[in-house]
């Protein structure tokens, strides 16, 4: 098995106007490291992103994930490797409002046809013991994101893909939150990428990248 | 204002599919009210003018309260105070065999004038002869048409024209045309005298018309006049005349009005949803222009301008596509839209401005009233909450309040038990609206009761993802739900209401036929008017045949009860002294009693009544009446009342001897016959053609009696099927706008669902079920609705509009194939509008940074 959770090689990526985004952009992820990819905004984060969960395809290179390449996937199996091996955490939290807390946090559980037992154990440890009942509109902006935290955990994911996850916080929260996920990564062993603005955010990783133009770059803060 | 045009204009720009789906929904629903009406209009002014027309600029009317007058109190009138010219005429209808024309009726108005009274009356009316042959205006043998009836005969002048009149052929020459006829009239008309000894009509008039000197007062002259004449006769006045026209129409015409208006209701439903649903998607675009300052009225004035949009164009477009499906019905199947109540016209649609400007402002209310629910919450909201996730479903909650549901059906319940207004079931279409209206908004709470009082069960039920998020769904935004199951519910239930009102009536109907039409044969001479054409003679004829095992006779005649109101039909047959249910369709419940024919005092003469009769003339059974038969009035009791599915204005049956012994006449009008064990009804049929007379009848049997009979039951409701068509695709447009409009608003829930690792299929698998379950709730309640509103147009509308009662039957196998053609239509609705959630679109959705 590769040490390697993900590798870029060579990604080229131009949006549909013709605006190149990603100019042969190389990048490797170690298993359970914790890596800060920052830049402008427009730069192509989110797009990176995308690719490497096989939602949008590069327009050459090749994303690799436990060496396999992911654009060589059909989108069901792409759509299995997602639910199996990654979890997400959005800026707009994007929990369901018709759901109650704990069927939230047991969606991805639900899609890998596992127990639910575990649910609830998640929330407790995400700090929302006793609310497994409640709606997402009964709760605040940190709290849902907690929940959005536990729901990409549940299924112990090799690699968490957050964007912007503090973006919506106050910075008290938005520290709570680091916290919670950069713990929360350790034990579960998993490796993260985060797209942030945030400098606070970024402290909280391993390594800190820039995405420029002309590639992914090291930064320190 | 330009702000406001901003936002409409962008959101047309961005939902440019959803706004042209409500703004043919609108168009439709108004196009077909309108339609509807010039048709209705139109047939009925044209009918109503030509009927105007052939009484010319007479002041009243003199006729007998039967078909016919004897032509002794003509002179009578003519010199009677007051009068200043009496113009006598003889109107027949004559049957053309053979000459069916395209709107169905077979029938010539024949009209016998006295030429130099006419002049004075109705000039139109006048032949014009060719140039040298003023006399053949007077002649015996020839016969003026109008333009269309030389036309539909395709006869031209100096033809001869053949018909049958009773048992004889009659052979006139068609002299020329008339003065003036309106477009598509076929009438013919004739010296009186001519039509008085050729028609077999002699000394017999159909009515006087008088014209009045200058300065007589019309009230007292009449009144005098009617004392003059006492009870055999009746005095009408024009307007009179115009009442017994609208009458006879009036609740067909308004039925099919109302008809018409239910797609424009199911429109509304849709312009409800596609609204509510714009709303909940725009919720944090609202709140945030409620930050920026806009007021909650300013808020609610954008919707509203929006729907208000809508509805204009809607209502412009609707009036214009109406106008022209008007003008082309008119052009390819004439203006009685399958009915016949306007036999022999040819109208021609005007754009009414004022009717148009009232479905116009029909439309614009129906588009406001669906918008203005929508309005209230979108300006009620408070910014704070709604930018807040999960906010979508406490939208609309207001729309829903279970009291407000519960006071509707409620509501409607009482409706049922009111009278008519007017002669109108109108409290029973109010209860219908009410039904439907409280049915909706109980919606959401049935959902939430049903899913409560599952909700052990389904913890038992291992489901995978897809199933438990299409579950949550329903379960957690009953809201939503039923905002697209409104659209459902309200198709299917009407679908449901009108498949088992037309199938119990027919069903009804068909049994009718089968109690009507009891014998083998049913023989006729050519009708003309009301003239019994079988003499003494020809009726011993054809009771000697050996091939027959029982012969009845029948004479029909029209007898006048009510100035204002079509004629009663009369039938004198022979009818089961021991048990007349043998004979008539009789109605033996707890609402009509029936009196044995034995129980009756001596000298007391029985009759039997149409449900009609009941309802228009207050007949009861066991109640003596007074019968304008024969020269004056007999004084009958009423022993039962019988089911007449053939005349919704009245009929009453007495026993032929009866009759004769009243009358005098022993004419009929029908022989119906049944034969013997082992007869060939093909032998009899052209034994009865060799008969010296036999060439003349027409000779029908049951089974075709039957058939042409249902039909005309069923070309009287294409329109129906027609509009209910309508308003069921409205309905699916509805439910279709409101499954893409969900889409738009869940896009950030399907993006973050990819994201987690939903597959395309499972997605698509989840809408497809959600959509499945959402109609299968619909079609559930829908059924429940449906039959609800069955019953009121079954046994309250019905019985109201048409004075008719019916048993229930239910069309199982029907209703069961539409409710699974309104599953796989609307799932794959629902799957077609659920492409956009798989898109990769929704996948850029759950991003905030750009």
């Amino acid at each position: 098995m590769s040490l390697n959770i993900l590798e870029l090689r060579n990604i080229n990526k131009a949006y549909p106007q013709g605006r190149k985004v990603l100019d042969n952009l190389i990048f490797t992820l170690k298993a359970g490291e914790y890596v800060a990819i920052m830049g402008e905004s427009g730069v192509g984060k989110s797009t990176l992103l995308n690719l490497i969960a096989g939602l949008d395809t590069p327009d050459s290179g090749e994303v690799l994930i436990d060496g396999v390449a992911i654009s060589s996937l059909s989108d069901d199996a792409a759509t299995q490797l997602r639910r199996e091996r990654f979890g997400f955490i959005f800026q707009a939290f994007h929990v369901l409002p018709h759901l109650t807390l704990l069927q939230n946090v047991a969606l991805p559980l639900l899609l890998n046809g596992q127990s639910l037992q575990h649910a609830e154990q998640m929330l407790d440890q995400v700090g929302l013991q006793g609310r497994g009942q409640d709606f997402p509109r009964q709760l605040s902006g940190g709290e849902l994101q907690r929940v959005a935290i536990a729901r990409a955990l549940i299924h112990r994911p090799k690699l968490i893909l957050a964007d912007e996850p503090t973006g919506n916080l106050d910075p008290d929260t938005a520290q709570e939150i680091l916290q919670l996920i950069r713990a929360e990564i350790n034990a579960n062993n998993a490796s993260a990428i985060i797209v942030t603005h945030s400098h606070m955010a970024a402290a909280t990783t391993d390594r800190v990248m820039n995405l420029r133009k002309d590639g992914l770059h090291p930064m320190s803060l | 204002m330009m702000l406001n045009r901003w936002l409409l204009v962008g959101e047309w720009r961005s939902h440019i599919g959803q706004a042209l789906v409500t703004l043919l929904a609108i168009a439709i629903g108004v196009a077909m009210g309108f339609s509807i009406h010039l048709l209705n209009s139109a047939a009925f002014n044209e009918f109503s003018a030509a009927s105007k027309d052939l009484s010319g600029q007479s002041d009243l009317l003199v006729r007998a309260k039967t078909a016919l007058m004897d032509e002794a109190l003509y002179p009578q009138l003519a010199v009677y105070d007051g009068v200043a010219v009496a113009n006598p005429v003889l109107e027949l209808d004559i049957a053309m065999p053979g000459k069916r024309q395209a709107r169905g009726d077979y029938k010539l108005k024949v009209i016998g004038i006295d030429m130099f009274r006419a002049a004075q009356i109705a000039p139109d009316l006048l032949g014009v002869p060719e140039e040298g042959k003023a006399m053949d205006r007077l002649a015996d043998d020839t016969i003026f048409l109008s333009p269309a009836a030389m036309s539909w005969l395709e006869v031209k002048q100096n033809d001869t024209l053949s018909f049958h009149v009773g048992i004889q052929s009659v052979s006139l020459r068609v002299a020329g045309g008339l003065v003036r006829a309106r477009s598509g009239q076929s009438i013919a008309v004739m010296d009186i005298g001519a039509a008085q000894w050729r028609l077999q009509h002699l000394g017999k008039l159909s009515r006087v018309e008088l014209k009045l000197k200058d300065g007589v007062n019309h009230a007292v002259f009449k009144d005098k006049l009617e004392q003059h004449l006492g009870t055999s006769y009746a005095v009408v006045e024009l307007e009179n005349q115009e009442a017994r026209v609208a009458n006879m129409s009036r609740a067909y015409r308004v039925n099919l009005n109302m008809l018409a208006l239910v797609a424009l209701f199911t429109g509304s439903f849709l312009v409800f949803s596609t609204q509510a649903l714009s709303i909940i998607r725009r919720r944090q675009q609202f709140a945030l222009l409620r930050v920026l300052g806009f007021t909650r009225r300013q808020l609610l004035w954008q919707v509203m301008i929006e729907g208000m949009m809508l509805g204009i164009l809607g209502s412009i477009v609707g009036v214009v596509l109406g106008y022209a499906i008007a003008v082309s019905v008119i052009e390819f199947f004439g203006g009685s839209l399958g009915s016949s109540f306007f036999p022999g016209i040819k109208p021609d649609i005007n754009f009414e401005i004022w009717t148009a400007l009232i479905y116009f402002v029909v439309g614009l209310g129906v588009t406001l009233l669906g918008s203005i629910v929508p309005a209230l919450e979108a300006a009620r909201a408070k910014p704070a909450l709604a930018l807040k996730l999960g906010s979508e479903d406490a939208a609309m909650k207001k729309t829903s309040f279970p009291w407000f549901a519960i006071m509707g059906l409620c509501l409607a319940v009482i409706f049922t038990q009111l009278p008519v207004l007017n002669g109108l079931p109108v409290f029973g279409y109010l209860a219908i609206a009410l039904l439907l209206i409280g049915s909706i908004a109980l919606i959401p709470h049935v959902i939430t009761w049903l899913f409560a009082a599952t909700v052990t069960f389904r913890r038992h039920i291992r489901m995978g993802a897809v199933g438990f998020l299409s579950l949550a769904r329903l379960e957690n935004a009953p809201n939503h739900a039923s905002i697209a199951l409104g659209g459902i519910l309200a198709s299917f239930s009407l679908m449901v209401a009108m498949a088992i009102m037309v199938t119990s009536f027919r069903e009804s109907v068909d049994q009718w036929l089968d109690r009507v039409l009891p014998a083998d044969l049913y023989v006729r001479t050519a009708a003309v008017g009301d003239l019994g054409g079988f003499h003494l003679d020809t009726q011993q004829i054809i009771s000697a045949f050996p091939a027959f095992s029982r012969v009845d006779f029948f004479r029909t005649q029209q007898v006048l009860f009510d100035v204002d109101r079509p004629e009663v039909t009369l039938f004198a047959r022979p009818i089961d002294r021991i048990d007349p249910r043998n004979t008539l369709p009789i109605i033996n419940d707890e609402t009509h009693a029936v009196i044995a024919l034995d129980s009756l005092p001596e000298n007391v003469l029985p009759v039997w009544v149409s449900e009609a009769m009941v309802d228009l003339y207050g007949y009861q059974v066991g109640e003596r009446v007074m019968l304008p038969i024969g020269a004056s009035t007999h004084e009958f009791m009423v022993v039962a009342v019988w089911r007449d599915y053939g005349r919704q204005f009245g009929a009453i049956q007495i026993q032929l001897d009866d009759y004769r012994t009243i009358t005098g006449d022993s004419t009929v009008n029908t022989v119906a016959l049944w034969l013997q064990a082992n007869v060939s009804m093909q032998q009899v049929i052209e034994q009865l053609r060799q008969l010296p007379f036999g060439k003349e009848l027409e000779i029908s049997r049951s089974s075709d009696l039957r058939a042409i009979s249902l039909e005309i039951f069923d070309r009287s409701f294409a329109v129906t099927y027609l509009l209910e068509l309508v308003a069921v695709i409205i309905g699916l447009f509805g439910v279709a706008a409101s499954f893409s409009a969900q889409m738009l608003a869940r896009a950030k829930e399907f993006g973050m669902l990819r994201h987690i690792g939903m597959t395309r299929h499972q997605i698509l698998l989840m809408l497809a079920t959600e959509g499945g379950l959402l109609t299968s709730l619909g079609i559930m309640f829908g059924f429940l609705l449906g039959w609800g509103i069955s019953l009121v147009l079954i046994f309250i509308i019905n019985p109201q509009s048409f004075h008719w009662t019916m048993q229930m039957y239910l069309p199982w196998g029907w209703l069961i194939m539409i409710a699974i053609v309104m599953l796989i239509t609307a799932t794959c609705t629902a799957l077609l509008a659920g492409r956009r959630a798989v898109s990769k679109q929704v996948i850029q959705a759950v991003r905030e940074d750009w």
